[in-house]
């Protein structure tokens, strides 16, 4: 049987607002700081007031009942109440829900929004560690003490390199790539110049991930407000329309991944294509999760930019970096831009910039339609795919 | 088996007496792995423990860098079994680089911190 796509739902909803706070360093802030700051930012965006928000999505990497701490803190009182954490993916899964509530008239206004003071943080990754490891066990993977989430991946990349001849040269030109679009990004946190060669020379982390194959730890805020298409065309912004979203959920662990080369990408991907009604020809821009650089690959992969097992051909000679045959990651992603535990959030806030035109130096011209896959989990556990358009693909 | 423990605590148990047992489904035949008190593929609930073979290769395998000092650069590889199921574990009696995709390995119970872990070591026959 197949999937019922929700068709009806494509581009109902639009979203109206964006802000982000303390990317990069923001010592002294806490996680409900920032997050309370990108909500104001993104509210103000949108030419609303606090108390227009009806509805919420939130989640955080240390809170159980995160909505609570939010709800809280901003004083809101939200008929629509969406809590689900996948990981990173999260941000980027909530859109569906928020569609839903919204076309059927549960909320008017629902704010999604994330903040992490994880580079600032007083406690230490060991503490989290040890945390986790009793409130969340591991127990057939803790005992060998993988250093995760890197390790996970980089078993993953290991392997697709076996497989398809992947090489750290084609890893590396995805984090060169990223650092390319960095530098045309003011808010990017990693500006200063990369080389492969330095990527390839790098300390080493796991296997085959240098430092630079890894996603930056930043603090950090994002979010977005989403209101129905015909109250949007009244707010001051102009308008991105969501035109699908899918997710995909497959494991949690990676000894319990059936292809460590194959991600649920591939699953919300093709689901997402089919609600919006576009094939990849139809896409002006990318934001894909890169936690770490072989996830780009993967994405390219799963998502059918390239065919299985070419993503590393597909990035060679700058292909995805600025000048290339496909604009990815322009905000410098992950891996160079901002990542405070989670990123899905800066993913969708890029793709919504590149469509209003706000983009400056690293605008991709003319960008209409705009790709947003989230990733989560240490080990592509869930992904979250949207595409999101302009008035004109409407 | 006759228990009142979950699955989790059943293998530990064993491990913790040197035996590495897993699971058999004994509706749909398949081995599973981890222990579970539901057989993912079927759903069934007679999961039948037997003594793994202990034989399987790299599937794929990682250098965790690590100081010197702290104990210095360790293996992280999954371990595809004889019986068709994968693991998360580690390789001994070999320098971490060393390990290569494809190795044959052989299992074996160690004693770590008190409990009974299963860990690999690269099997005869190799290359």
């Amino acid at each position: 049987m197949s999937p019922w796509i929700p068709r009806d739902l494509r581009g109902k909803v639009a979203i109206v607002g964006v802000g982000t706070a303390g990317c990069g360093e923001a010592p002294g802030y806490s996680d409900i700081e920032l997050l309370a700051l990108a909500a104001k930012a993104a509210v103000t965006d949108a030419g609303l007031k606090m108390s227009d928000i009806d509805g919420l999505c939130t989640a955080n990497l240390n809170a159980a009942m995160w909505p609570l701490n939010v709800v809280e803190y901003l004083k809101l009182r939200p008929k629509f109440t969406e809590g689900t954490n996948i990981g990173g993916s999260s941000f980027v899964a909530h859109l569906l829900p928020s569609m839903l509530a919204l076309e059927a008239g549960i909320c008017d206004a629902v704010l999604v929004c994330y903040g992490s003071a994880q580079r600032s943080a007083s406690f230490s990754r060991k503490d989290v560690q040890r945390a986790r490891g009793l409130l969340d066990p591991s127990p057939f993977e803790a005992p060998y003490a993988p250093f995760n989430p890197p390790s996970s991946y980089a078993l993953i990349a290991a392997r697709h390199m076996h497989q398809y001849g992947t090489t750290r040269r084609h890893l590396a030109e995805v984090a060169v790539a990223a650092r390319r679009w960095a530098q045309l990004n003011p808010e990017a946190f990693a500006r200063e110049p990369l080389t492969i060669d330095e990527v390839l020379a790098a300390r080493m982390i796991s296997d085959p991930f240098s430092k630079y194959d890894c996603c930056l730890v930043t603090d950090g805020a994002a979010a977005f407000v989403m209101v129905r298409a015909d109250r949007a065309r009244d707010l001051p912004a102009k308008p991105v329309y969501v035109l699908s979203n899918a997710t995909a959920v497959w494991h949690r662990n990676v000894s319990s991944m059936d292809d460590l080369t194959v991600t649920p990408s591939r699953e919300s991907g093709e689901r997402a294509f089919a609600m919006a009604g576009m094939a990849v020809k139809d896409i002006d821009v990318v934001q894909t999760y890169d936690a770490f650089s072989i996830n780009t690959l993967l994405a390219l992969e799963d998502l059918g930019f390239c065919k299985k097992g070419e993503g590393g051909a597909f990035v060679e000679d700058g292909g995805i970096a600025p000048g290339g045959h496909l604009a990815v990651n322009t905000n410098g992603g992950g891996l160079s831009c901002v990542h405070p535990n989670m990123y899905g959030a800066f993913a969708t806030i890029e793709a919504v910039r590149q469509l209003r035109g706000d983009c400056g130096e690293r605008q991709v011209k003319n960008a209409r339609t705009a790709l947003v896959n989230g990733n989560g989990g240490v080990c592509a556990a869930s992904q979250s795919t949207a595409i999101l358009g302009s008035a004109e693909v409407l | 088996m006759e228990t009142k423990a979950g699955a989790a605590a059943v293998y530990q148990a064993a491990l913790n007496e040197g035996r590495f047992i897993i699971q058999r489904c004994n509706d749909c035949d398949q081995h599973i792995f981890f222990p579970r008190e539901l057989c993912p593929h079927c759903s069934g609930t007679s999961l039948i423990w037997e003594a793994a073979k202990g034989s399987g290769s790299v599937y794929s395998t990682t250098t965790v860098r690590r100081k010197p000092d702290a104990g210095g650069d360790y293996n992280v590889s999954l371990i595809e079994l004889a019986e068709g199921v994968r693991m998360m574990s580690t390789l001994r009696g070999i320098p971490p680089d060393d390990v290569r995709i494809g190795m044959p390995v052989k299992a074996k119970v160690v004693d770590h911190g008190g409990s009974g872990l299963v860990v690999f070591e690269r099997a005869g026959d190799s290359q």
